[in-house]
């Protein structure tokens, strides 16, 4: 049996029925790597060993009764949370030796809930991009279409789960980073509502704007994942001291009594024909299961991007001005002074994109563009935010596409920034506003590649997005399919 | 032009960044087009509009100072690309 295709409940009862061990998982699971690996390249960092040692830890657990939700279950990581001995390099030449002294918050609940760390995967450096193939370590490809992108910033993520190359990953959202992907990749994607997981030893991009969240098969596995990295963290000061409801207890309820608002500027121009076919299908068939369908409206929609590509680069120029050579990093071993010494090893160690909004954000707050630039941005985010209060007001959830069209060729953009910038236009608004979004497969384009739809709930209503998740999920009958380009 | 070449090499130096002229220049072009993407946001009349730094309230948290087991001067020192066992080596500053 290939175990690797599983999914976390189906190994959940199969480890419980003692019918499989982890260690047969995890080498299923390593086995497959092996196989698939030279065509997705999803992985910066694999350690077999010490999978193995944690797959053996979690049998010997089980064979005594115990284990938590996870146990023996082989889980990747993206590249910009902190696990202790285990290098970390967020996609960047600057951090490519950095090993973290701690685990992140969200490394010790899974492994205090028994998951296998199988390793770290590839994602755009500090998590700036939306194709992965801003990575100093090689571009990840599509498994669906290897001469297509598989989404960023959370690529490796989001590849390594729908090539099989681990049951479940971990990735981050600051502006669809987890959303995108596991659109492009045909697997379902949660950015949870800010403040929901504790992003201590998550890797900083945009502090106001980051969130951690689970990229799965499908949305139990989601529901699963999201309950066991959730909670309040005193090392995090933006955590939320709010319970943590069961989410996978909310996917026994149907779709009757759901209200389902469609925002009208998500079906704008521009959007491509068969993501419009394949959402709309998704709507009807939520409509068909018992939602009501409501029209509503997110005004500020078309100012998204250029609010948050202000807000984003600004907290990046100073998150990472802590890049100085000195501490941990690269550094440039010949400058003659300090100042050459942070100038000659972050001009060495950051990647284009990285200098571009270190660039705009150190502009966009420098004396005089101050009010002109980053006031204006928070001042706009404050409508989006009203605008989000206002929707809510009349549904549920809203549904709507996660990117404009599917994903494009590898290479099609990397000399033009601008047009990937606007190519979050639909996913951008949940992280000014906080709210939390989900990415769930719902369908192909001709040329076989996947399509996401994507449902946005209020803050703290993950369990009305998973169960509204769940019951499309069942309607469509597309879970499961796998990609058969590997 | 939003943004000359000699802006963009200031704004580099106050970002700790060393451009070539051709960097510059690329630089220059794509924030060119960025800023005046962005000035879109100029559109929206937002005089009497509340900025929004957070999207959850978020308050200032407050602990006991107390000490707690933190980080050994060893793991501290571990990741520093030069140091001495005892602290990180920089350039002569004085």
């Amino acid at each position: 049996m290939d175990f690797y295709a599983l999914t976390i409940h189906q190994l959940n009862d199969l480890l419980q029925k003692k019918e499989v061990s982890s260690v047969e998982v995890t080498n299923s699971v390593l086995t497959r790597i092996e196989q698939v690996e030279d065509k997705v390249g999803a992985y910066i960092t694999i350690d077999r060993e010490k999978a193995l040692v944690q797959a053996a830890a979690a049998d010997k657990l089980m064979g005594e009764g115990g284990g938590g939700a996870l146990c023996g279950i082989p889980l990747a990581l993206k590249d910009l949370i902190c696990t202790k001995g285990m290098r970390t390099t967020c996609g960047s030449k600057i951090l490519e030796s950095f090993v973290p002294p701690y685990d992140a918050t969200v490394v010790e609940k899974l492994k205090e809930a028994g998951a296998v760390i199988i390793g770290k995967v590839s994602m755009d450096e500090f998590a700036m991009g939306s194709s992965n193939e801003n990575c100093a370590f090689g571009v990840p490809r599509n498994p669906w279409n290897h001469d297509y992108i598989c989404g960023g910033s959370s690529g490796g993520s989001a590849a390594a789960v729908a090539a099989d190359e681990c049951i479940a990953a971990v990735g981050s959202d600051t502006g669809g980073s987890i959303r995108q992907p596991a659109s492009h990749c045909g697997v379902v994607g949660l950015k949870p509502t800010y403040g929901r997981i504790s992003r201590f030893g998550l890797v900083a991009y945009a502090s106001s704007l980051d969130q951690l969240g689970p990229i799965t098969k499908d949305v139990r596995d989601c529901a699963l994942m999201l309950k066991v990295m959730s909670g309040y963290d005193p090392k995090d000061s933006t955590s939320v001291k709010q319970e943590v409801p069961d989410y996978a207890g909310a996917l026994t309820e149907g779709l009757r009594g759901l209200k389902v608002g469609i925002p009208a500027e998500y079906f704008e121009e521009g959007l491509d024909p068969e993501v419009e076919k394949a959402v709309r299908n998704g709507i009807d068939l939520m409509q068909q299961a018992g939602a009501e369908i409501v029209d509503v409206s997110l005004p500020h929609t078309a100012y998204g991007v250029a609010a948050y590509y202000i807000i984003a680069p600004a907290e990046a120029s100073s998150n990472l001005a802590r890049y100085d050579g000195i501490r941990y990093g690269f550094r440039d071993m010949d400058a003659d002074d300090l100042a050459d010494l942070y100038r000659k090893s972050r001009s060495q160690g950051f990647g284009d994109e990285v200098k571009r909004r270190i660039m705009i954000g150190t502009y966009a707050l420098s004396s005089g563009y101050y009010d002109a630039y980053y006031k204006k941005a928070l001042q706009v985010r404050t409508l989006i935010v009203e605008d989000f209060k206002a929707a809510f007001e009349k549904c549920d959830v809203m549904v709507s596409p996660v990117t404009p069209a599917p994903a494009w060729r590898l290479g099609e953009k990397v000399d033009d920034p601008l047009s990937v910038y606007l190519s979050d236009i639909l996913t951008i608004s949940a992280n000014l506003a906080g709210v939390p979004g989900i990415s769930v497969p719902c369908g192909f384009s001709g040329s076989g590649l996947p399509i996401g739809l994507q449902m946005q709930a209020a803050h703290f209503e993950e369990e009305k997005l998973l169960r509204a998740a769940f019951n499309l999920e069942k309607s469509l009958g597309i879970v499961g399919q796998r990609t058969t380009a590997l | 032009m939003k943004i000359s070449k000699e802006e963009v090499s200031y704004v580099a130096k106050l970002a700790r960044l060393e451009l070539s002229v051709e960097e510059t220049e690329d630089m220059a072009g794509q924030l060119d087009r960025i800023l005046n993407y962005v000035d879109k946001l100029n559109e929206l009349d937002t005089e009497n509009v509340v900025p929004t730094t957070h999207a959850i309230s978020v308050n200032n948290a407050f602990r006991v100072d107390e000490v707690k087991k933190s980080l050994s001067q060893e793991e501290a020192l571990r990741n520093g690309p030069l140091q001495n066992g005892e602290a990180f080596v920089v350039p002569r500053v004085i």
